[in-house]
This record gives structure tokens, sequence and C-alpha cells, in this order.
């Protein structure tokens, strides 16, 4: 993910985006997805672009941008971490496991730690119910998660971090 | 598959639960110690407690050892591994010998961990395409009648039958209409759309092809959830190929025929489970319910004559028109037939896939199969068909899973995911939760299910606190019941259905001294 750091860059981005995806039949979640793979965040600059080449209102396009929970409008940490709330998982201490996790990351919900390294998000379900509790970090999965394991996912993050920074 | 005869092969699944377990880092470091073995990622076989299980190709047959971490590796190869050999501790004998393997009835998920996904030479020599190729040789309604025959219901939650839905696409006059896969499965302790499309993609795509054959469409969607990334990529590369190879496109099979096929990604809400839902998000809107009538079948995506079939429905349809309706429809029991792939979750020892007829009861499941909690507590209750399931206790365990027996008990079978709870559960908390979830995922439409499920919430914490005890619980009672019947789908109509069943079988759960307790400890963990 890279942060645009110019207007112009960012305009150019989008309208790529768009004209790659404006011949699909119902584009606009293509490219809502396409603009925050490739940005990290679908910016407000973004809204009247594709609401006028898509001929839709600015306030559809937002209304579909704040409907759905994965589309978000700032950017996030380096890193997301969803952990599952879902009655599997629950089943199995993720009540106890998320309440931890959030004190240890010292954030909640929807917030990103104070290095800017990670954000945490509620999911329901990855699908992952014969292991619970289960987390997504970022696209990988893992199941049966305890603090122990956490602790090592994380620690292997901020490594990788650390190393992709110098 | 690149079999070279002196290069033994290993099978290490690609599944997501393999892979949240490590099998990457078992199948790299495998590599790292024996370069010329071959390696194949084929998808789970379902035995999910034994994962990362990893099988290697004997003269006698594929022999598994499970589960299998990275630290295991240098002492299976000195164990001779590689040769079957049955003194390392992880042994666990010829994979289809496992009783929990040998004692299901797999029919669609048949290839499902034996082959590689998204080999195309793998999906032909274990029987695919025979039925896309039998159904180009028929009339459309020839191929409807057959779905009829087999008896299949959809296996998304809702089991209307399959044949009768496409027969109104069929019908419905229109020079376009879609194939559309509802692969939108949310439902906590479900996992066998995800499998198979992890494990036999092709399978799924043969059966929507076969769909657009039977009503004369040429262009299907995959709806999926973005919470699925692995099979995303793995749906991807099998269309990729079957576009390479003329499976799909606008010549399928040399037939002349045209079918197109593209996955499109959800972005995490529930309520795009729901097919009109699904539909409006699809063309690019909110997931907004739509009312019924008229039904997608008729006005669906785009206004155009639609069906709108879950994974598995769709991947029951090639073996159905491979092996004859009459073969399938001899599974099952009552007006259930063929089989359902049962979903093993929560707190239980041995979870995982379990493929059987209908008719079996949930005691088999989760004693025979699920081996009891993983815990080692007591089991108290299981939550079944999803959040929006009901929460049974032990006497109902005999219960024989089949659709009408579970509707009798005020239960559904939906998807056949079953999620287990320990005696530590409190069924308050769980109540609460299944309106809490209502809040959050609602499309908001309409008003019982957007505000009747905050006020729901708000209803259980004061019966839990004990304010106005009898007054409330009438109250929460009324309220389910205009959720049931003012709700305009089942988000909001089937919500209560956790709650009342959590009212009736446990009501203990909800007496003061202990809801209070566990009202409070719910909303420290609430979310934000």
């Amino acid at each position: 993910m890279t942060q645009t750091s110019n207007g112009s860059e960012l305009a150019a981005t989008i309208n790529s985006i768009i004209a790659e995806h404006k011949t699909l039949e119902g584009p606009l979640l293509p490219i809502l997805h396409a603009s925050q793979q490739a940005l990290g965040y679908i910016p407000s600059e973004a809204v009247p672009m594709i609401a006028e080449q898509l001929q839709l209102t600015k306030a559809e396009v937002h209304g579909v941008i704040s409907f759905y929970h994965f589309f978000r409008s700032s950017p996030a940490g380096n890193n997301t971490i969803q952990i599952c709330r879902a009655e599997s998982c629950q089943s199995m201490g993720s009540r106890e496991l998320e309440a931890e996790i959030k004190q240890r990351l010292k954030v909640d919900y929807h917030q990103t730690t104070a290095d800017g390294e990670i954000t945490l998000e509620p999911v329901y379900c990855l699908g992952n119910c014969a292991c619970s509790p289960a987390i997504r970090v970022n696209d990988d999965i893992h199941g049966r998660v305890d603090m122990n394991k956490f602790e090592n996912i994380v620690d292997e993050l901020l490594t990788v971090a650390v190393e992709l920074k110098l | 598959m690149n079999h070279s005869s002196n290069s033994p092969t290993v099978y290490i699944p690609r599944d997501t639960t393999a892979l949240s377990l490590g099998a990457d880092k078992v199948a790299s470091q495998l590599h790292s110690q024996q370069p010329d073995i071959n390696i194949v990622r084929n998808g789970s076989r379902g035995l999910f407690w034994l994962e990362p299980m990893i099988e290697v190709t004997t003269p006698l047959g594929r022999v598994a050892y499970g589960p299998v971490q990275p630290e295991d590796v240098a002492s299976l190869l000195a164990n001779d591994f590689l040769q079957g050999d049955s003194s390392h501790p992880l042994y666990l004998g010829l994979t289809e010998e496992i009783p929990y393997l040998a004692q299901q009835q797999r029919v669609t998920f048949a290839r499902v961990g034996i082959t590689n996904p998204v080999s195309l030479a793998d999906y032909r020599a274990y029987g695919g395409l025979v039925g896309l190729q039998k159904a180009l040789t028929l009339t459309p309604q020839t191929i409807v009648d057959e779905v009829k025959t087999s008896g299949l219901r959809g296996r998304g939650g809702a089991a209307f039958p399959t044949g009768i839905k496409w027969q109104t696409v069929l019908n419905a006059p229109s020079n376009k209409k879609y194939i559309v896969c509802n692969a939108d499965e949310g439902d906590s302790g479900t996992f066998a759309d995800r499998m198979l499309m992890e494990g036999d993609p092709y399978c799924l795509i043969e059966g929507m092809i076969i769909a657009g054959l039977a009503v004369g469409a040429d262009q299907g969607y995959i709806y999926l959830r973005e919470e699925y990334p692995v099979a995303h990529q793995i749906l991807n590369e099998a269309i990729a190929t079957a576009e390479s190879e003329n499976i799909l496109g606008d010549n399928v099979l040399g037939s002349g025929k045209a079918f197109n096929l593209q996955v499109r990604l959800g972005a995490g809400a529930y309520i795009c489970g729901e097919e009109t839902s699904l539909l409006e998000s699809l063309e690019g809107k909110r997931g907004m319910v739509r009312a019924k009538p008229p039904l997608p079948a008729i006005v669906g995506l785009f206004g155009q004559p639609t069906i709108v079939n879950n994974v598995i429905s769709l991947a029951s349809v090639p073996d159905i028109m491979a092996n004859g309706a009459e073969q399938y429809q001899e599974f099952g029991t009552g007006r259930s037939r063929g089989t359902l792939p049962f979903q093993l979750a929560g707190n239980i020892k041995q979870g995982g896939l379990v493929e059987l007829a209908f008719g079996a009861t949930l005691k088999t499941l989760l004693e025979d199969f699920g081996g009891g909690t993983r815990s080692g507590k007591p089991m108290r209750t299981v939550q079944i068909g999803g959040p929006l399931g009901a929460y049974l206790p032990e006497h109902l365990w005999d219960t024989p899973l089949d659709y009408e027996a579970f509707l009798a008990i005020g239960a559904g079978v939906g998807h056949g995911g079953i999620v287990a709870f320990d005696n530590s559960v409190n069924l308050s908390q769980q109540a609460r939760f299944s309106m809490e979830f209502c809040t959050i995922e609602s499309c908001g439409k309409c008003t019982p299910c957007r505000i009747g499920s905050t006020r729901g919430v708000e209803v259980i914490d004061r019966i839990t606190n004990n304010e106005q005890r009898e007054e409330n619980l009438e109250l929460l009672e009324e309220l389910c019941d205009t959720m049931v019947h003012g709700s305009l789908c089942a988000m909001g109509g089937m919500t209560p259905i956790p709650v009342t069943s959590a009212l009736k079988h446990f009501p203990e759960d909800f007496s003061p001294a202990e809801g209070a307790n566990s009202s409070s400890q719910q909303q420290g963990a609430e979310h934000a």
C-alpha cells in the first residue's frame, strides 16, 4: 500500500481504476475494492470522481462506502487485525481474548495503535470455526489463538515491519 | 500434477484452516529439507483437529500424518514417512480408513482433499465434467426435470426446492438471464462453502455452467465474501484455467454455447447473504433488502430473471447430472433428499466437515464424530444453522436431521452448521448477542429489524438486571413476535429464534443472580 503524497497522483490513480472497471456490470464495488487496495482507504476526493463517471450522486457513492464494514474513508495502520466475534469463537473464549488483545494493544475496535502499526477490527466469522478462536492478520487467518500465540504473531509482524524500514 | 517416478508425492493442504495452523511453514520446511519431493497443495479432507494433515502416496494408498508442525518434519523424514512408515507418533494410517472419514457419505465433497483444487487434469481424472458433458446433450427442460427429480433443496438455509426455482427462471421470457452463486455464507459455524470453493472450485464452476444451460443464461457471478481471501485466490485461478481450456467462455467444450463467470467480492456486510440484498450489492448499491414479490427468479439481477443459489446447491448439480437424479434422491429421509455437509464447530474435540445423508441425529454428529467438547467439560447446548438458529438442549439432540423434523422442534437445519458449547456458556449472554448482532448487521430498511433488535438488547439487559422482570419478559416475547411477523427478510424474522430458544430451554440463565453477573461481563467485552 502506498500513501500517495500529492493530489494529482491520487487523482490519476483513481481515474485509472475507474477506467479499468467502468465497463463491468455493476462497477461500483469493484472500483471501491480496487481503490482501497491501491491506496489503503477510499479518500474523500474519490467520491465526486466516481460519482461523475458512473452517473451517480455523491450521496449514493458515499452511502455505499459507509454501508459496508470493509470500506474505510481514512487510512488504517500498517497492519489490520480482525478478531472474530461470532458464536463459534465465543464458545472457545473469544470474549476474553478480545478483551485481552484490546488491553495488550491499548486500543478499542476501529482504532490504531499509537505507533501506527496495528488497526484492530471486529469480524463476524472467518470460516475457521472448527479451530476457534480465529483472527485475521491482513490476509492470513490464524486458528486456535490464545494470548501466547497472539504475542508471537505480533512479534513477527513488527519484526518484519522494522526490517522493511531498515 | 507432475509425477516423476522416483520423486515421492506429498499432499499438504492449502485450505484456510490448514493454513491457519501452519501448513505453509510445513510445506516450506519439507521442501528445504528434501527438495526433490513433489509437494501437491490439495484441499482439506475436513478433519480439522488433525490439520495440518499431510499425506504421502504409497502402493497401498495415501497414508496420513497429523497434526504436523514444522518441527516434526525432520523426524518424519528420519522415520521414512515417504514409505508410509507406521512408527511415527503422528501416523494416522490410510487416510480413507480413518473412521471419521470412512463413515461419511461423500457425494458433493467426493473430490475435496483428494485433488489439487486448481488442476483440471485432477478434476477430469476424478469424474469432473461428466455432468456438464451430459447436460450439453440435453434440452433445458430435461436438465431442470433432472434437478427436480433429485429432490435437491437449497442448501443455503431456506431449503426451497432447487428444481422449482430453475423452472421459474426457465419459464421467464427474457433474452438476458443470470446465474448468481451466493458465496456470502457469513454464518458462524459454517465453512462448507469455503471448503468446497477452496478444495474443488471446478465443481462449483461446472454446476453454474449447467444451471446456465438449464435456463438459458450466459453470465454468472460468484458473490464471495471478502472474509475468504484464500477462496478468492483459488476461484480466480480455477476460472482463468477454465477459460483457457474452453470450459468457460463463448464456446463451452466446443458446444457453441457461451457461459462467462466472474467473482465479485462483498465488503463485510452480513445482510448481503440474503439473496435480494446480495443482488443490490452486485448492482453496486447498498445491500438493502428488496420486498418480494417479485422473486429474483422473475426480476433478479439488473431486473432480469436470475437463479440465486448457494454454493453447495450448485456444487451438488454435477453429480446429479453425471450419476442420475435417482441415485441422488435415494440418499436421505422424508422430503430431505440427498446429503448435507454438516459442519462441526465451536467447542468440539474433533471439529470438521461431515457429509452424510439426511436423517442422522445431532447426537451421532456431536459424539461419534465430534468426540464431545474440546474443553473436556460437559456439552450444554448446540446452536444449529448459524447465528439466527436455535440453541438446543441435550434432550433434543436425538432429533433426526431433516428439514421437517427440525421445523417441528422450532429449529432449522439451515446449512448444517453446528456450534457446540460447554457448560461455561451463559444463554442470556448468547441471546443478547443475537440481538446485538442484528443491530450491527441489519440493513436498516425495515423497522422491526432495525429498531426491534436495539430494543431487544435493552429488554434483555433489564431482565437480567431484574428490573420489572415479568413485564419485560412479556415485552420481549411481544417484541420477538413483531420481529418474526413484521420483518421484510429472514434477518429480522429469525433473530428471535436464538433468543426464544434460549429463554425456553435455559430459563435459569435469565435468572437475576446469574443474569446480572453475565450482563456486566458482556458489557465489559463489548465492541466500541
